[in-house]
């Protein structure tokens, strides 16, 4: 069997390190019953590290989001100011973040299938290992060495087997995790640096600032028309230029 | 026979689809060296059907060792393909 044996051996030999060297097998049912309790710390570990990745990762997304709202007033209110530039940029930012955001959506639901599993294995695992210090109770009380080693050496490998199968589901989640991280701390680095800042941080940005302009501006010509209005002094044209 | 598949759990499945298994994965093997991804996809996800349609799982609460592991079912191709690249398989 080309990839089956492949993979078979890879687990057996994993299941072969874990069996470790005890002389006694009712010693090595103890031991072995310590090594399973600390290998269920270790799933449920690798439970908190990926919820916690996911968590920053919505965060991250939440931030995105609000910026395009952020950015889709800023755009009318640019075109009700007849300044289609402005709008423009605003549209066009808007799109990027529109892009990182449908990113992070993928990557939160990928992690999103990485603690299913891990779950899943998580609660495998405890059952097997309750299962297995049922029988390593009776086996003991009742059977001498050699017969225990006959009675429990299934139940040793079939565990072991279940744990290497577990440390390899966690190293893999923690593979996927580390590459998102990677890529939300760039995103990070981005917002930091500025090229999201103008939109991400909650001061003024540059088209707040534009914006800003204009309404004064605005502003001010409606008070001069009013003055205009009151003094009954014929209307100027309009400033086309902001 | 007790098959697992890596990260999902075992299966139990009836001797007869033996064959059909060792068929399957030489194809598979055949895809790798070909570089074929799309043909591997299939026969993976072809694998990984035939053993969860005609398989029972087995309890959580048995303990027994399996003859046949499968990767885990996300396994990509360039993943799949690493197996083969390197004679010392399992690093010590």
């Amino acid at each position: 069997m080309g990839l089956l044996s492949r993979t078979t051996t890879l687990i057996k030999v994993k299941v072969s390190k874990l069996l470790g060297a005890a002389e006694d097998p009712r010693e090595m049912m103890d031991y072995s019953y310590e090594k399973q309790l600390s290998m269920l710390q270790d799933v449920r570990r690798g439970i908190v590290d990926v919820t916690t990745s996911k968590r920053r990762l919505e965060l991250q997304k939440s931030k995105l989001d609000d910026s395009l709202t952020k950015l889709q007033d800023q755009a009318k209110q640019a075109m009700s100011a007849n300044r289609e530039d402005l709008a423009r940029t605003a549209l066009e930012r808007r799109a990027m973040i529109q892009q990182q955001s449908s990113d992070l959506d993928t990557q939160i639901q990928q992690l999103d299938g990485e603690q299913a599993k891990l779950e899943q294995a998580e609660s495998r695992l405890r059952t097997k290992i309750e299962a297995f210090r049922t029988k390593k109770e009776v086996v003991k009380a009742q059977y001498s060495a050699a017969e225990a080693q006959v009675r429990i050496g299934e139940s040793v490998t079939g565990l072991s087997e279940e744990m290497a199968d577990v440390g390899m589901a966690i190293d893999r989640a923690q593979d996927k995790t580390e590459a998102m991280q990677a890529r939300a701390g760039a995103i990070d680095e981005l917002i930091a640096s500025g090229a999201l800042d103008d939109v991400t941080s909650s001061g003024q940005d540059s088209i707040d600032r534009e914006l800003s302009q204009i309404s004064m501006k605005e502003n001010v010509d409606a008070q001069l028309a009013a003055l205009r209005n009151e003094v009954g002094a014929p209307e100027k044209p309009k400033e086309l230029e902001g | 026979m007790v098959i697992r598949i890596s990260s999902e759990g075992q299966y139990r499945l009836a001797s007869s689809y033996f064959d059909r298994i060792n068929e399957i994965d030489n194809q598979i093997v055949e895809a790798i060296a070909g570089g074929e991804r799309d043909a591997f996809a299939k026969l993976f996800n072809e694998l990984l059907a035939l053993v969860r349609t005609h398989g029972e799982r087995v309890p959580d609460d048995e303990l027994v060792e399996s003859q046949v592991v499968l990767p885990p079912p996300d396994t990509s191709f360039d993943e799949a393909a690493e197996l083969f690249v390197a004679e010392g398989l399992v690093p010590d």
